[in-house]
């Protein structure tokens, strides 16, 4: 157990020296008036710099990445995060610039800015894009602003309804919902995915469009995505890609092909940048020509071999972040990308659907697998035969995977699928570690119907137990109140 | 039977593929994509580069970066150039942290839950409020979501005050994050370089959810708040307050003033500018707008071995539950940053923080007195913490180009952010400059200002 930074403060204790001032000293009073002075003691930690070291030292051992063991957490893509992407973002000619420094100073910034630009557009099939989003949330907030733009440029100010699988993201229609959309879910068909019948009725002039992800949450090609996209068109809407797994389709298909109007790639899941505990991330937003006009400003131009800001765009939808994206995760990028290069992301994909693909015919004979008989870069199990059976349920099957150095799947995710259990294993695994997930996945499996107890009390290896959310929840103390 | 070598984060033997392949019962790897039906199938060569060692690709990026020019810099403007210690980068730097994900599962998240937790905490100390969040994207987003959360908590009030002081970058964000809702905003004007308070109660009616005012402002005039959250809260209405959490050091913080919800950008603590980014957003709110937050929300709870442990909690606001009526879209947030902010917080505690307000104060203030006397300088209006603003008309651009060729970052053109500031330029001033940089800062802009070789 870890005491708080509160916990091992010590009144009077310093952790770092600041230089000595060296201008004239001068009177707080003489600067700032006394009524606007802070009052109030800051309760705030001190502590020596070796006690800060030892403390994050020590939360790091109870921590879990990619780089300690297998992490299949479905629809995330935790690939491993080449350590040059850290070397080249850290470089300080990139990392110490200010974002408002005249632009003759950051042409070789606008320049990394501008080729991932380039590079990630013509991946995607689109035409040119955005970096201001700052996570994959973002840009699907940022494209359904782009989608109202562009409504109210045409006058078509009926079309506020747009279309959402029951197995999307949740952020889908969060966003959509943020961006002032009725939002009208679509359940999937017997084989798990959008079939063009259930998407027929609304094909008409209050439709703003339709949010897909290709391949689907269950990890399944949309086997009508054209006939969607052509019929969605043809009733004057949008199509908008959530690229969440597009690690599954590098130069295999591009939504831009498929008739996507407006997407937003993960530059955290696809392109290999760390998760960093829950971000920071980055959402890239690209579009087809007809939605240029409505990308946030400032854009990115290249004229006679200079970069520069171009703000004038009176269509835009303005600003959706503070400056331009967070530059340190499009370095990490734009390095993965060009390590990797064209053959090498096409390998990615067919890889991590190689893996996924194998798991999934390893695990079939146990697990049921309710969609689909091949899947892309990731598969859902269901849990619920098993949990009939012997009451052990997903959530149990997750806390053991946790006692084999194992990060669980996504679990109870997508809901249409009863004790779901969403796997994704990405390209960077080696046979090996499958088929030691595979031995672990069987075992739990005998163990639930031979000494399910064992399986619920899991994990029993960690430090803390499962720990009471309900509780949690129930009575919020979200900060340290002091020592009680 | 090999590896391919130019594909080494991909470890696959051609051996394996080919076991794998038999065992999926499939016989080549574009089986696997036969779900892609033809017309979608790309056949083409992507028209991308042919991929190179990481070698080769450091020292391309090593030549892009060297285009980049770096001078002393003076800038802030929502963003400032403070000493960052090695202990807090390091700190931030372990793969445990950097290479998990959101913590969902308790039991092997821990570490990244105590350190949201402690962040959080942190917040609440320094604004002086109940409750904060694992983090937002950044300061003006941050904004978004204060707004957002005060309309969610007065469903029938639709208008906002906005002082016309705030950043320009966060109005634009407003403006594009509410301009599809029915929603109004109204603007609280300005009166030398301060927002004009005597304005307030003839534009608080029964519609107004809030009132958001920044302090300090564009301008980095510390805002006198003395009686306003009296006014706002008669009104009920919410009063929020954007602050560069630095200044908390030495001025007023939001609980002191009175503000309900307390919003801003942790950069100043320990990351670098980056051209923007990564940075972090921090929101703090009186205890029952707690229900109300966006985002990630850590709390501290028992394991079922009765000890303490640390969760992610009141999920059912957010997205992965209520879908499209979460309280915020937020999913990804800024965490590791977040935990490089607090790290650096706990290592210079409350008398480090002190200490850079006081050497940042005196030394901004050394260089507008400075200033002042080559006469050429209007007077400053202040009171200022370490960020003032010089009015040069339309000797600004020039003046900024010139002090470029001497090395100089000199400030930012507040024209450039909105042309109604067109003139006024922001220069900040940390406790990282010295005297003899700041001295050269001033004889630079004395040779420019004295006229002689302006080209008006």
């Amino acid at each position: 157990m870890n005491k708080l930074l509160f916990e091992i403060s010590r009144e009077g204790r310093i952790g770092y020296r600041f230089p000595e001032n060296d201008v004239p000293d001068k009177a707080l009073d003489d600067c700032i008036p006394e009524n606007l002075q802070r009052k109030r003691e800051l309760p705030l930690p001190e502590i020596s710099e070796h006690e800060l070291v030892r403390h994050y030292a020590n939360l790091a051992r109870r921590n879990f990445g990619v780089d300690f063991g297998f992490y299949p957490l479905g629809s995330c893509t935790m690939k491993y995060n080449p350590k040059i992407n850290e070397t080249t973002a850290s470089n300080p000619a990139f990392s110490q610039n200010h974002p408002l420094q005249p632009e003759e100073t950051i042409q070789g910034s606008l320049e990394v800015m501008y080729l991932l630009l380039k590079y990630l557009s013509e991946l995607t099939g689109m035409k040119w894009g955005t970096l201001q989003p700052l996570a994959g949330a973002h840009g699907e907030f940022t494209g359904m602003q782009i989608f109202k733009a562009y409504f109210r440029d045409r006058g078509e100010h009926k079309r506020t309804k747009v279309l959402i699988p029951t197995s999307a993201h949740g952020t889908n229609p969060a966003s959509a919902h943020l961006a002032g959309f009725e939002i009208i879910e679509i359940p999937a068909d017997n084989r798990g995915l959008v079939s063009f019948e259930a998407i027929e009725p609304y094909l008409n002039d209050e439709l703003a469009g339709i949010m897909l992800t290709n391949p689907n949450t269950l990890g399944l090609y949309e086997k009508e995505i054209m006939e969607i996209s052509r019929g969605v068109h043809q009733a004057g809407g949008l199509l908008y890609y959530d690229g969440a797994n597009m690690n599954a389709v590098m130069g295999k298909s591009r939504p831009g092909d498929m008739g996507f109007d407006v997407l937003h790639l993960n530059l955290h899941k696809t392109f290999s940048t760390p998760h960093g505990g829950g971000g920071p991330g980055s959402g890239p937003v690209l579009v087809q020509e007809a939605l240029l006009p409505f990308l946030p400003v400032p854009d990115i131009g290249l004229q006679d071999e200079k970069f520069s800001w171009i703000w004038n765009r009176p269509k835009s939808i303005g600003k959706v972040s503070g400056f331009y994206g967070n530059f340190g995760v499009i370095v990490r990028a734009l390095t993965y990308l060009m390590v990797m290069g064209k053959d090498g992301l096409t390998h990615a994909s067919e890889m991590a659907v190689l893996n996924a693909n194998y798991l999934r015919s390893q695990l079939n004979s146990l697990y049921e697998i309710p969609y689909g008989d091949m899947c892309k870069h990731e598969f859902v199990i269901s849990a619920k035969k098993i949990k009939d059976d012997t009451d052990v349920s997903a959530i149990d099957i997750a806390k053991s995977l946790i006692d084999n150095n194992i990060h669980p799947p996504t679990i109870y995710f997508p809901l249409i699928v009863p004790e779901a259990m969403m796997f994704e294993p990405t390209e960077t695994e080696t046979k090996e570690t499958l088929d030691d997930f595979i031995k672990v996945m069987k075992d739990i499996y005998k163990q639930a119907y031979a000494n399910p107890e064992y399986i619920q009390n899991a994990p029993v290896h960690t430090e803390i137990g499962r720990a009471d959310e309900v509780a949690a929840a129930r009575h919020p103390k979200v900060s340290w109140a002091g020592g009680e | 039977m090999a590896q391919n070598r130019k594909y080494s984060y991909v470890p696959h033997t051609s051996e394996d593929i080919d076991e794998m392949l038999a065992s999926i019962g499939v016989s080549r790897i574009e089986d696997l994509f036969a779900d892609i039906p033809q017309d979608v199938k790309f056949t083409e060569v992507l028209g991308l580069p042919d991929g190179k060692s990481e070698y080769e690709i450091e020292k391309f990026l090593q030549n892009l970066s060297e285009k980049n020019d770096r001078k002393l810099s003076f800038l802030g403007c929502g963003m400032y150039d403070h000493i960052i210690p090695a202990a807090v980068t390091a700190a931030a730097s372990s793969p445990a942290f950097v290479t998990s994900y959101t913590p969902y599962q308790p039991e092997i998240s821990q570490g990244m839950l105590q350190a949201i937790f402690e962040f959080q905490t942190m917040i609440c100390q320094l604004t002086g409020l109940d409750v904060s969040n694992a983090s937002l994207y950044d300061g003006h987003t941050a904004a978004a979501e204060a707004v957002s959360m005060a309309f969610q908590a007065k469903k029938k009030r639709k208008t906002v005050i906005v002082s016309e002081a705030v950043h320009p970058f966060t109005l634009s964000l407003l403006r594009t994050y509410f301009n599809e809702q029915d929603i109004q905003f109204r603007s609280l004007p300005l009166k030398g370089g301060k927002t004009d308070f005597s304005q307030l109660s003839s534009l608080l009616d029964d519609t107004t959810a809030a009132v958001f005012i920044q302090t300090p402002n564009i301008f980095g005039i510390l805002e006198d708040l003395n009686g306003i959250s009296e006014l706002i809260h008669q009104n009920k209405s919410f009063f929020i307050l954007s602050s560069n959490p630095m200044n908390f050091g030495m001025t007023k913080t939001p609980s002191e003033w009175g503000a309900d919800i307390a919003v801003g950008d942790t950069q100043p603590f320990g990351l670098p500018a980056n051209l923007g980014g990564p940075s972090v957003g921090y929101i703090a709110a009186v205890k029952n707008l707690l229900r109300k937050m966006p985002g990630r929300i850590v709390g501290e709870t028992q394991d079922d071995r009765g000890q303490r442990a640390f969760v992610l909690t009141l999920q059912a606001r957010e997205q992965h539950i209520k879908r499209g009526r979460a309280t915020s879209n937020i999913c990804t947030n800024q965490a590791l940053a977040a935990l490089t902010t607090s790290a650096y917080i706990a290592l210079v505690g409350p008398m480090g923080l002190e200490e850079v307000n006081r050497q940042s104060m005196t030394k901004a203030h050394y260089l507008k007195e400075a200033l002042l006397a080559l006469k050429e300088v209007k007077d400053v209006p202040g009171p200022f913490a370490y960020e003032f603003t010089l009015d040069l008309g339309n000797r600004a651009d020039d003046f900024i180009q010139r002090m470029l060729g001497k090395g100089f970052f000199a400030g930012v053109h507040l024209g450039a952010l909105d042309s109604s500031l067109y003139g006024k330029v922001a220069v900040a001033v940390t406790e990282k400059r010295t005297k003899e940089e700041i001295d050269r800062y001033v004889e630079a802009a004395g040779e420019i200002l004295k006229g002689d070789q302006l080209n008006e």
